[in-house]
Formats: structure tokens, C-alpha cells, sequence
């Protein structure tokens, strides 16, 4: 799992630390940082509700290539 | 409610005396193909909308704007609860992006997970303080203005820096606004002009003294101008305040009957879905056409997402009447969705979530004063709460 996130259309709301705070961050303008750009499959259901809860779509998940 | 050409056609508004919340008719709503439409009092019509992934799509959609300026924009006569404030600068709940991110750019840092935790203590002081009032004052209170009111009030002086001296002041004048049954129009009026002197003198005070508070940093950051302060300031009190009372409210009742759930904090997400006090609150204009649900909404036409219908809409939340903490209910709606989700949501689950806790275990023995069956709901107001709470103990 790999994750990209939008700081230009970020929010703030917070609900992806509140979901997998192992892997997201609010920076000091309280906007999304990530701590944990590839994190390991025992992630993946507090990865997949911060994504789903993002009010502004900011968070993007993909799988990556294998050959990658 | 009359039906033509297979529309439906209903009436607003769309709580009645005597029922139960959410109407149940907003299930009928969600079942229907397409959207429902309703004339509001002054006779111009609006779109609702029910279900949960059709108010997702109108509150992230780019055609869709949250100015009350515009034509078509739905007048259901109040906003929060409130006489309309939206005329003041700084109210960019009622403000489209680009205009609006400047203002919610500039508030974020103040309502992070991690500055909402820092907060805790205070938070705490302010329950502990509202619970030694009622206790010292006998054995029975009526616990929206005892409890769930001064919280959320006291709460937000603090955020705002308001002095100790003034918070009696403030929270009065707070208590007043809200109590659309107990105060005249002349005295909400009143208090509503009082609470922006107040505020606009807070500014004054804190660009010469700043402190450790929201409007001095605000100041000292430079992004907003100090003539749009005033507006954000009152916003953040007006949306916070009986938003959260109501539901600190509710959620009372709702613990009351289902003792097992006091003390797991799971109840907070669970309650803000199934009481949804916001359903009015989110409201919205079409800027250019757009189809939701095979319906096109034309320009300028008003839209009201329902969020208390999308958050018991039957496809996402099981059984979505039953109070069950189990359930995943973070996906709710009850704070709104897209760029003007609240912004106060941190806040208010930990305010909950103290409120709850602290209440029921210093003082184990409350139960209800009164039947529930015969509880005071608030139908005539823009959210959905209790006029009173009597309880004992
Ligand atoms: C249970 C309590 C609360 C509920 C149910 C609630 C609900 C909502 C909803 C539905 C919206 C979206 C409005 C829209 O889409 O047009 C909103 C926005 C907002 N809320 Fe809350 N709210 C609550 C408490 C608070 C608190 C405690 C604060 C702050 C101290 C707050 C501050 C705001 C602000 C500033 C906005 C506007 C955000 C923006 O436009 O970017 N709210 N709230």
C-alpha cells in the first residue's frame, strides 16, 4: 500500500490522525503530513477508513507494482 | 404532501409536534427514486436530499456553493438557531472556496487532534466546575441549562481568552440566544448585539494585550484582517454551542435507557449519528446545473442535504434507529462532509466524551424526573434538541 496526500486541498479535520495515527500527522498548520508512506498490511483497515473519511479527498491509497 | 408527475412533493417544515426524530418519513424519502421537493415558507423550492452518498456528493460538489448572497439559496428564516449573522465579515461557513480557505486555513492550527488533546484539562475543569454547581445547588437539576448549555459556552470563552470575571457575562448572554422558548425576540436581540460589542471590545484588548488565546494568535498571524475577527469569532461561538448542548443533551437520554454503554467512549460517534442535530444546517445553491441522483438541479436552485436521513440511511448503517456503539458509525455525516466540515469536531467528541463520563460517575444515582414519553423536543428551531432535561438524583 502506498499513500499520497494533497496539502492544497487538505482541510484539516483531522480524521485520518483520529483513524491511523501511525501513519498520518497533523503538520503545525494542522494540515496532513504523512509519517508512514508505505505501511505494512496490518494498516491497511485504519488506512482504508482515513481514506474514506477524508471530507476533502485529499488522501490517495494504490497498490504497487510488484517490479516496482 | 401531493405527488405530480411521480415528483414528490412535501411539505416543510419537516418536523412535527409530537414526532419522533428523524421524521419518519425521511425513510419513505430515501427508498424514492431521484429527489424530493419541498416549498419553503416564503415559496421557493428546494431539493432534499437523504441518502448518505447523495449528500456526500452535494457537499464535495465543485457546481454547488454555500452562499447565503446568492438567489436561490434556501431561507428557512434562521441559521444555526440563530437569527441570521451572515452578513458580518469573517462568517465563511457561508463563504465558497477560494474566499473561504483563507479563513479555514487560518483556524486549523486551533482545532487539531493534537490541540484538541492539550485541551483536555481545561475541558475537564469546566465539567468538574458545571457538576459542582448543580450538586451544590440539591438533588435534582434540569440538565440542558444546568450542564449541557454552560459547557460548551465555558468551553469556547476559554478557547476565545475570554477573562474569569466575564464568563458569567458571556455565558448568560449565550444562554439567552439559544432559549427560543424562555426569551423574547427583543431579548435575543439584545443579547445577540451585546455578545458582538463584547466581542469586537475582546479584540480591541487582545491587539494590545495579547495572551495565550485564539484571537491573539489569529492577530499576530496576519491573515485575517482584524474587521473580519468579529464574525469569525461568532461564528465559532454560535456553531458550537447549542450544536454541542443539544447533543451532550440526547446523549444523556439515550445513556439513561441503555446503561451498559456508561463509561465506553464509544458511545460519542454512535450518538452524533443517531441524533444528527445538524440536519438542517448544511445548506446549499446550485451555481451551474447538476444531476444527482438522475435528478438535474437547475442553477440558482436551493438544496437541503438531510444529514439526519443520510445518517439512518438503512444501506450503510444496519438497523440505523437502534443505539448500537458497536457499529462503525464514523462515517456519519452529523459534522457535514467536504470543505466545510466542521471544523469544531475534535472539540466537540472530547467534550462528549468528558461530559458523559464525569456526569455519571459523580453523580451514579441520576435517573429522569419525568416520564421519557413526555420529554420537551425542540421542533421549532433550526436543530434538533431538548427544551429541557429535569433530572434527579
Ligand atoms: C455536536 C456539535 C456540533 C455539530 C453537530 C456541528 C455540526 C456542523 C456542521 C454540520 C457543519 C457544516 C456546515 C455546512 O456544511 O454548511 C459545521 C461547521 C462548522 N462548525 Fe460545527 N458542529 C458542532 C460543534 C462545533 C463546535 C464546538 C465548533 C467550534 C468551537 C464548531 C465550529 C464550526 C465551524 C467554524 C464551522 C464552519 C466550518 C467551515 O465552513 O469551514 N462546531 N458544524
Amino acid at each position: 500500500m502506498r499513500i499520497t496526500v494533497k496539502t492544497e486541498t487538505c482541510v484539516g479535520a483531522g480524521q485520518c490522525v483520529l483513524s491511523a495515527p501511525d501513519v498520518f500527522d497533523q503538520d503545525d498548520d494542522g494540515l496532513v503530513t504523512v509519517l508512514d508512506a508505505e505501511p505494512g498490511p496490518e494498516h491497511s483497515d485504519d488506512v482504508n477508513l482515513a481514506w474514506q473519511l477524508c471530507p476533502s479527498g485529499s488522501i490517495t491509497v494504490t497498490e504497487p507494482a510488484v517490479q516496482d | 404532501m401531493t405527488d405530480t408527475d411521480d415528483q414528490l412533493v412535501v411539505d416543510f417544515p419537516l418536523r412535527k409536534e409530537g414526532e419522533e426524530f428523524p421524521p419518519p418519513r425521511y425513510a419513505e424519502y430515501r427508498q424514492r427514486e431521484g429527489l424530493v421537493l419541498s416549498y419553503l415558507p416564503d415559496g421557493k423550492p428546494v431539493w432534499l436530499v437523504t441518502r448518505h452518498a447523495a449528500v456526500r456528493e452535494i457537499l464535495t460538489s465543485k457546481k454547488i456553493s454555500s452562499n447565503p448572497d446568492r438567489e436561490g439559496f434556501p431561507n428557512i428564516g434562521e441559521t444555526m438557531g440563530v437569527p441570521r449573522q451572515d452578513q458580518i465579515p469573517g462568517w465563511f461557513v457561508g463563504l465558497d472556496s477560494p474566499d473561504h480557505d483563507r479563513f479555514r486555513k487560518a483556524l486549523i492550527p486551533e482545532f487539531t487532534v493534537r490541540k484538541v488533546r492539550e485541551m483536555r484539562p481545561a475541558i475537564q475543569a469546566v465539567v468538574d466546575r458545571v457538576i459542582d454547581d448543580m450538586l451544590a445547588a440539591g438533588n435534582e437539576a434540569d440538565l440542558v441549562n444546568d450542564f449541557a448549555l454552560p459547557i460548551p459556552s465555558l468551553v469556547i470563552s476559554a478557547l476565545l481568552g475570554v477573562p474569569e470575571a466575564d464568563r458569567e457575562f458571556f455565558e448568560s448572554r449565550t444562554r439567552t440566544l439559544v432559549s427560543i422558548r424562555t426569551s423574547t425576540d427583543a431579548q435575543r436581540d439584545t443579547a445577540s448585539r451585546e455578545l458582538l460589542r463584547y466581542i469586537n471590545r475582546l479584540i480591541e484588548i487582545k491587539s494590545k494585550w495579547p495572551g495565550d488565546d485564539l484571537p491573539s494568535r489569529l492577530l499576530a498571524g496576519g491573515v485575517l484582517e482584524p474587521r473580519e475577527l468579529p464574525g469569525v469569532l461568532l461564528l465559532l461561538l454560535i456553531a458550537g454551542h447549542e450544536t454541542t448542548a443539544n447533543n451532550i443533551g440526547l446523549g444523556i437520554v439515550s445513556l439513561l435507557e441503555n446503561p451498559q454503554w456508561i463509561g465506553d467512549d464509544r458511545v460519542v460517534d454512535e450518538l452524533l449519528r443517531l441524533h444528527s442535530v445538524a440536519d438542517l444546517v448544511s445548506l446549499r445553491v446550485a451555481v451551474e446545473d447538476v444531476e444527482i441522483c438522475g435528478q438535474t438541479i437547475k442553477a440558482g436552485e436551493g438544496i437541503v442535504p438531510l444529514v439526519a436521513a443520510a445518517n439512518h440511511d438503512e444501506t450503510v448503517f444496519a438497523c440505523p434507529h437502534a443505539f448500537n456503539p458497536e457499529r462503525s458509525a464514523k462515517q456519519h455525516v452529523a459534522f457535514g462532509y467536504g470543505v466545510h466540515q466542521c471544523l469544531g469536531q475534535n472539540l466537540v467528541r472530547v467534550e462528549m466524551e468528558l461530559a458523559y463520563r464525569t456526569l455519571f460517575e459523580r453523580v451514579p444515582g441520576l435517573e429522569l424526573a419525568m416520564g421519557p414519553e413526555g420529554l420537551p423536543y425542540k421542533y421549532d428551531g433550526v436543530l434538533h434538541g431538548l427544551h429541557t432535561l429535569p433530572v434527579r438524583w
